[in-house]
């Protein structure tokens, strides 16, 4: 499988997805923000980071890069999109996926290891994992808490494309395990076709049993499905 | 012109001082000469008053690459791997502007590491606050871990632990000190020595703005009540250019078109240019009008005392202008060729076509003033508190006051605002005795511990300056790795006092000593003077960050316990030292007498013992013992894993208060399996080392037979609310 990690300056998580990438054989290419062309992928990874110092909206500036327009052509044409934290936060920016990503209810940085459920397995990202399954990933952000209409909100709900929400070890879903504000605990979504995915937790941080857990590492085995 | 007393006071000099500027001139000084020379010879960038006592320090040892005078100190760490390291303050700027003299901090302290060729993989901090009851305090706190934090988070190099205390010694002087470390091949690190003639110098990076100027000389004199309006001083940080400034760096150093770089830090270009000349008995020659100047008008004067953020001085083998600049470009970042070196072995600048500056090196750097600064001996109170003296106290009471006190509280709410495991590195997170961070594709790590000991140090400041050395040595130990060296950050009040003084030095005698029986050299570090508000000086805080090599990941060691059934020993002898102790501080307001004595051979015996039962898998889990003593200790193990313990009744229970929270030095708590008691005790014995067995571990209760029992989720709690309510209150 080949697959593309575009790298903005500010980027910080391009290496960690990439060494998990290679990891597990894909033919990965690292994609620099000035360029113009993308090479032919069945993945596009959107690692996260601060790109251009997120000084403006996070991922605001992103979005209107040169490779963006490939980036979403690529979309257009049904190649897989995995936009991880900033990723998300430029998925978002640029149109790709609805609705917002707001500072964190408490206004502070976040970074800690927290539990989400997966809630639909039937797609490309998550078809590894059981229905159900709580996994412990790790989350690092200023602007996470994810906010929609309520139009959006039940489009998203009733489609099955939020495949991630934040839960406890019991994997109920309530505020103490929300750890940034996000409406219905979301901590991630898809787009209408299930082709683009955007999620503020790390799985490339926990893809390798020596630091943790391998929670994370079955988002791309399954991509490889 | 003539420079007048008072634009000499400005400056931070004296008029003796600058009858020296006048002799080695042999004229007056213009007035941008004159800054020059203030950033130069101020306490920050020349070391006055410290230096003659630093020449001291062991700083060399089989491993050690490059000791104290660089950018950072260098090891050998094997297979071609060097750590670069080094530990600087930014107390002064982060007591003005909390969250951006604390973001500087970080950015200074990575550029330091990364003009050596090494990307940082890992930052560390000791952050010390006043009391929390006075009102600036929050204000304070969440300032500098937002900046730490911020700044950190952006660059994507991950903030592993460190320490924070709190301690009305700071209440007008808190102290902010970040700890960078990087990972480099052995064979590919960069100097700041100039060499050879008519080499470019290439100045590259943000652009120069007036913020920060004289930043330095703040930082070397003493605050009073206006120091608010020092604010215009204080450096303003730019994450994104320094991730930008490290990428295209490493990338440049990735072939050999660097001769010297050097970051401009304190003191902007004028140290960074000055440090590279003077290294290389070179002259150098700028042209300030090429000087990427952020606003408009800027005088020589402002560009030269600048201490805009994220800036680089380069000089350039011949014919690598194109390919460099390539680089920077790609990258976005300024590249202009603002100069030469020379063979003038002077410092000439110049601006609109004339020369508005000309100083010879060796004024700036060799001969600028030392001092021997008179000191006295402190007077070492010699007062034992007995546990008779003090009004009667429950044990849990006193665990349940220490644990729930600020100084001992776990800080979760510090540490979920770092991004901890950012280049999935991170073996281990703070919270434990020293962070772990994993050499990058292979199967070895460094450890990471940060310490100080501020009471210690006030009240016996040559055993203090030991027990720190020790304490880090411990702690690298603790979790498995073989100690290698350290870099230090010499935190103390106003060295033109005898007193002041007299605490310098006798720390740094203590360190000294320490070190050479260690074998535990001093690589890089920092002097920070004029801690001091209204004449009144900080305790003595001289801070240690070591380093410890773990050659074999799997011998990686925590504080966790492990399985109910197991034993708890602890090695070392037990005494019960209350004086100066966390007991009597938190619970009854006493800080007096000596400190505990250190005791090198057993420190060292029992160390090395430690690091064998680790590597020969006896040992399950490890805790050493420190602030609050044994206690404490055990407590942290249990909240920890989750698992309780039965904790043995001390055989003389009227000294029970002074076994359980006594903070005898050299001592360590190690879970064993119950099948291995006879081997430890044959271990034990043949390498002459006391240990005795203290407690079972056992599930959800943590309890000492007959006196008391507690749930660990209490317990637990009572560690982990004191800075959400602090936090929560406006």
């Amino acid at each position: 499988m080949k697959s593309s990690v575009i790298v903005f300056p500010g980027s910080n998580c391009d290496r960690d997805v990439a060494v998990v990438l290679e990891k597990l054989q894909f033919k990965n290419s690292m994609i620099w923000h000035k360029e113009t062309e993308l090479p032919r992928s069945d993945l596009i990874v959107i690692p996260g980071g601060f790109s251009y110092g997120d000084y403006l909206r996070s991922g605001a500036v992103a979005a209107k890069s040169n490779i963006l327009s490939e980036v979403i052509r690529a979309a257009n044409k049904g190649a897989l999109i995995l936009g991880i934290c900033n990723g998300f936060q430029i998925l978002i920016e640029c149109g790709l996926l609805k609705g917002a990503l707001l500072r964190n209810s408490k206004l502070k940085f976040i970074s800690k290891d927290i539990l989400v459920k997966v809630l639909s397995n039937k797609n490309k990202f998550f078809n590894k994992y059981k229905d159900g399954e709580v996994l412990k990933l790790n989350i690092a952000h200023n602007e996470g808490n994810y906010f929609t209409d309520k139009k959006h909100l039940d489009e998203l709900e009733d489609n099955n494309l939020i495949p991630l929400k934040y839960c406890d070890k019991k994997g109920n879903l309530n505020n103490e395990c929300n750890p940034n504000g996000s409406i219905n605990n979301i901590a991630g979504i898809f787009n209408k076709d299930k082709n683009i995915l955007g999620m503020m937790p790390h799985p490339e941080r926990m893809s390798d049993k020596f630091l943790t857990n391998e929670d994370g590492l079955g988002l791309f085995l399954s991509l490889m499905n | 012109m003539v420079i007048t007393k008072d634009q000499i006071n400005s400056h931070g000099l004296k008029v003796e001082e600058y009858k020296k500027i006048k002799e080695l001139l042999g004229r007056e000084a213009n007035l941008l000469e004159l800054g020059i020379f203030s950033a130069m010879w101020n306490e920050h960038c020349s070391y006055k008053s410290s230096k003659i006592h630093l020449k001291k320090l062991p700083t060399k040892n089989e491993i050690v690459i490059q000791g104290p005078g660089e950018n950072a100190g260098v090891i050998d760490i094997g297979d071609d791997d060097a750590i670069v390291f080094k530990i600087e303050s930014h107390n002064h700027p982060s007591f003005i502007e909390p969250y951006q003299g604390a973001a500087t901090g970080v950015g200074g302290i990575l550029r330091d590491v990364f003009t050596m060729g090494a990307r940082p993989i890992a930052l560390m901090n000791s952050i010390h606050f006043g009391s929390p009851d006075i009102k600036i305090t929050q204000n304070l706190l969440n300032g500098v871990v937002s900046g730490i934090g911020g700044y950190g988070n952006s660059v994507g190099i991950p903030t592993v632990g460190g320490e924070t205390k709190f301690n009305s010694t700071y209440n007008e002087n808190i102290l902010v000190n970040a700890m960078a470390i990087g990972h480099a091949n052995k064979n590919k690190i960069f100097y700041s020595k100039a060499k050879g003639i008519n080499k470019q110098v290439v100045y590259v990076g943000s652009k120069t703005g007036r913020d920060g100027i004289h930043g330095a000389t703040m930082a070397s004199s003493e605050f009073d009540d206006k120091s608010d309006e020092k604010k215009p001083t204080v450096q303003v940080g730019d994450p994104f250019t320094e991730k930008l400034l490290l990428e295209a760096c490493l990338e440049l150093m990735k072939d050999n078109s660097i001769i010297s770089i050097q970051d401009m830090g304190a003191a902007g270009l004028t140290s960074s240019s000055v440090e590279m000349a003077s290294k290389g008995k070179l002259g150098i020659e700028l042209n300030l009008n090429k000087i990427p100047c952020r606003e408009r008008n800027m005088t020589p004067y402002e560009m030269m005392l600048s201490e805009s953020q994220e800036r680089m001085l380069i000089i350039l083998d011949d014919e690598k202008e194109k390919e460099a600049k390539k680089i920077f470009q790609k990258w976005d970042l300024d590249f202009v060729v603002i100069g030469k070196t020379t063979d003038s072995n002077s410092l000439v600048l110049n601006y609109d076509n004339k020369i508005v500056a000309d100083i010879p090196i060796s004024a700036l750097s060799d001969k600028a003033p030392m001092y021997d600064r008179k000191w006295n001996k402190s007077k070492i109170s010699k007062k034992k508190i007995k546990i008779k003296d003090i009004k009667k106290i429950r044990i849990e009471d006193a665990l349940i006051k220490i644990l729930s006190s600020p100084n001992h509280s776990n800080k979760n709410w510090i540490t979920n605002q770092y991004d901890q495991v950012v280049m999935c590195d991170t073996v281990q997170k703070s919270g434990g005795d020293s962070a772990v961070i994993r050499i990058h594709n292979k199967n070895k790590a460094i450890a990471i511990s940060v310490d100080s000991s501020a009471n210690y140090c006030k009240a016996d400041p040559k055993t203090g300056g030991k027990q720190i050395v020790c304490e880090n040595w411990r702690n690298l130990i603790s979790v498995g790795a073989k100690p290698l060296a350290i870099t230090n950050c010499l935190n103390f009040g106003n060295p033109e006092k005898t007193n002041v003084m007299g605490e310098f030095v006798e720390c740094v005698e203590g360190i000294k000593e320490a070190c050479e029986f260690l074998n535990f050299p001093v690589v890089s570090g920092n002097v920070s003077f004029y801690n001091e508000t209204n004449s009144k000086s900080i305790f003595p805080t001289p801070v240690i960050g070591g380093i410890g090599l773990l050659d074999n990941l799997n011998n990686i060691m925590s504080i966790k316990t492990k399985n109910p059934g197991n034993l708890i020993i602890v090695i070392g002898k037990t005494i019960g030292h209350l004086n100066q102790s966390a007991f009597l501080k938190e619970n009854f307001s006493i800080c007096e007498g000596p400190p505990p004595e250190v005791n090198f051979v057993n420190e060292k015996n029992n160390g090395l013992a430690v690091l064998k039962l680790i590597k020969e898998k006896i040992a399950l889990s490890v805790h050493d013992i420190s602030s609050g003593g044994m206690l404490v200790s055990l407590s942290e193990m249990s909240i920890s894993s989750g698992l309780g313990l039965k904790i043995y009744k001390p055989k003389k229970m009227a000294s029970a208060l002074e076994y359980f929270f006594g903070e005898d030095q050299g001592r360590y708590l190690i879970e064993i399996s119950k099948n291995n008691l006879n081997r430890i005790e044959k271990f034990m014995k043949q390498n002459k080392i006391f240990f005795e067995v203290v407690a079972e571990v056992q599930n959800d209760i943590f309890e000492m037979e007959k006196i008391f029992s507690l749930k660990i989720n209490d317990l637990h709690n009572f560690n982990n609310q004191w800075y959400n309510n602090y936090n929560a209150t406006n």
